[in-house]
């Protein structure tokens, strides 16, 4: 029998099952997700990937306190006033993170950044950050997945590897579904990827083309002299890439003969040398070859609701992360205002970290200066980041424990279905609770 | 005597799960804390899996178990690791006004420290 969205049947044992459940590990967000809940434990995850059976199954209600003040259990009241004083006694705070927290949350951890003329930046700085600044610079062809999946047939994967960081990209979107114009799916489409190593992604393509690291820019951009018919230097363009121009050649004559071409890229090329000038190489690319067909491109985008961040960020400030609000209003500048520099040049005086773990993925200086200051941590989990903090508070989990709204890698919102309630609040309850302290410290009107 | 490699630190599904399982666990801690080297290396070098290896970039330096990755997925001259401590306590602080610290395609040395 055919379930409705978000239906739940329960049996006499308490054993409910939640269809079309929403997997928020990674921008996939997988909404066909069958769950079975048994005693507020998830014992059966139908449809999910590796990472997202990973995600559900081992989903177990912390039993840490909800709130810790200097390591020691604290009431929550108590630590909403300790974070509330932290980040109002602050000349330079920082709130950062946001990725794993509905959009609900970010968009309270914005409003507290702007209240206490904070900087607020997520994960995406050290993510698709670059990519970020490549769409201002040079704009973005885009599309949404269902696009991907009934139109798409040239699908080229550059510096990404979906096998691993998103399982269900090519079965749900890219490569496997038969669409409106791709009756017979995986064979009416041609699969590329670039990358430095031959991952396990590289399987799932026709053509592998290994290109020498840190040379993304130039391969790119000799794409787009090929595309122009621009003459180049076949030796120099092996020297500069690694790579064969009749490979490049190949490439090029394939991208224009492409119905519906997708470029998917990865962190291969905003983690690399190069980083926002890749992207923007890559942009440009899409942009030169709708003079011939039509391309688009995407950011594999990673945490499940990294892209929601980006979308609230940019509506509430008019920018995507890295966002200082020190003189009153907003203003943007990647380097300048975004945490891992922020940090690293020992700025930030407070910071607020939200679902994210810096203590473990910045850099040394970063982290250093970091643990020399007063902080508040909210994580589902126990992390090198929690531990570390002034006032660590254990949320509930997003899309098992509470509802809300996350954006999918193509900006599509997607509702959460929750399984079953915990014991610890929603980082919406922490951020409001926290955000009503700071406007009576301030003395700002309800 | 140290060589000269790149490091290209990544996602691989084992990570993604141990992160679920907990970061303080053992399938995550095992990931972030093998270094792959490609198997030309490998046998070049005279390393088996968990023998010792010191990386030494300009951002910092760690001490890591080596593994060989698997056929044809690296070529000579690069190393992989999974993301985690050890991989970003080798980027420099340094993100060139872009906010991103350049955590691919990182320049180490590599010093053999003990065989297992």
């Amino acid at each position: 029998m055919a379930h409705t969205a978000s239906e739940v049947t329960a049996n006499a044992e308490g054993l409910k099952v939640i269809y079309d459940a929403t997997c928020t590990f990674c921008g996939c967000v997988c909404d066909d997700i069958d769950l079975t809940v048994q005693d507020n434990h998830i014992t059966e995850a139908k449809r999910a990937c590796v990472l997202g059976k990973a995600w559900f199954l081992n989903h177990s209600i912390d039993d840490r306190p909800s709130c810790l003040i200097d390591g020691k259990p604290a009431s929550l009241e108590a630590g909403y006033d300790r974070a509330a004083r932290i980040l109002t006694d602050a000349r330079y705070p920082i709130v950062y993170g946001l990725s794993d927290s509905p959009c609900e949350a970010q968009r309270v951890a914005v409003s507290i950044a702007d209240w206490i003329n904070g900087t607020v930046d997520t994960t995406t700085s050290v993510c698709h950050g670059p990519s970020g600044m490549a769409f201002q610079g040079v704009g973005e062809v885009t599309c949404s997945l269902g696009e991907v999946a009934n139109r798409g047939d040239l699908i080229i994967f550059w510096g990404a590897n979906p096998a691993e960081s998103h399982p269900r990209h090519f079965t749900r979107y890219s490569l496997m579904p038969k669409g409106m114009f791709l009756p017979n799916g995986r064979k009416d489409r041609t699969c590329v990827m670039v990358d430095v190593r031959r991952t396990k992604s590289a399987k799932a393509a026709d053509i592998f083309i290994p290109i020498k690291p840190r040379c993304d820019f130039e391969a790119l951009w000799t794409l787009r002299a090929l595309v122009k018919g621009v003459e180049l230097d076949p030796e120099q363009v092996k020297a500069d890439t690694g790579v064969e121009i009749s490979v490049w050649q190949d490439l090029a004559d394939r991208m224009k003969a492409a119905r519906f071409g997708v470029m998917f890229f990865g962190m291969g090329l905003t983690m690399t040398r190069g980083k926002h000038a890749n992207t923007e190489a890559l942009l440009a690319l899409t942009k030169d070859l709708n003079a011939f067909t039509r391309f688009v491109s995407k950011p594999n985008r990673g945490h499940g609701n990294v892209t929601g961040a980006d979308n609230v960020v940019s509506w509430r400030t008019g920018y995507p992360f890295g966002v200082n609000h020190a003189r009153g209003y907003p203003r943007f500048n990647p380097g300048e205002y975004t945490t891992s520099d922020v940090l690293s040049r020992c700025e930030a005086d407070a910071a607020m970290m939200i679902a994210c773990d810096p203590m473990a993925n910045f850099s040394q200086p970063a982290r250093n200066h970091l643990a020399s200051i007063p902080y508040i941590a909210l994580d589902a989990k126990e992390t090198p980041t929690t531990r570390a903090a002034a006032v660590a508070f254990t949320v509930a989990t997003y899309g098992i424990n509470t509802g809300g709204t996350v954006y999918r890698m193509d900006d599509v919102p997607i509702p959460l279905r929750p399984a079953f309630d915990s014991p610890h609040p929603s980082d919406f309850e922490v951020l409001s609770a926290i955000e009503s302290r700071v406007k009576n410290i301030l003395g700002i009107r309800a | 005597m140290a060589e000269s490699f790149i490091l290209i630190p990544g996602r691989t599904s084992e990570q993604g799960c141990g992160i679920s399982e907990g970061k303080f666990q053992e399938k995550y801690q095992s990931q972030i804390n093998t270094l792959q080297v490609s198997p030309g290396d490998m046998q070049r070098l005279g390393l088996i899996k968990g023998d010792r290896v010191r990386l030494t970039s300009e951002g910092g330096q760690v001490e890591v178990s080596v593994v060989s990755a698997p056929k044809d997925e690296l070529p000579d001259g690069i190393l992989f690791i999974a993301y985690g401590d050890l991989s970003c306590r080798l980027m420099s602080a340094d993100t060139h006004g872009s906010g991103m610290p350049t955590s691919k395609g990182i320049d180490v040395t590599m010093d053999i420290l003990a065989r297992s």
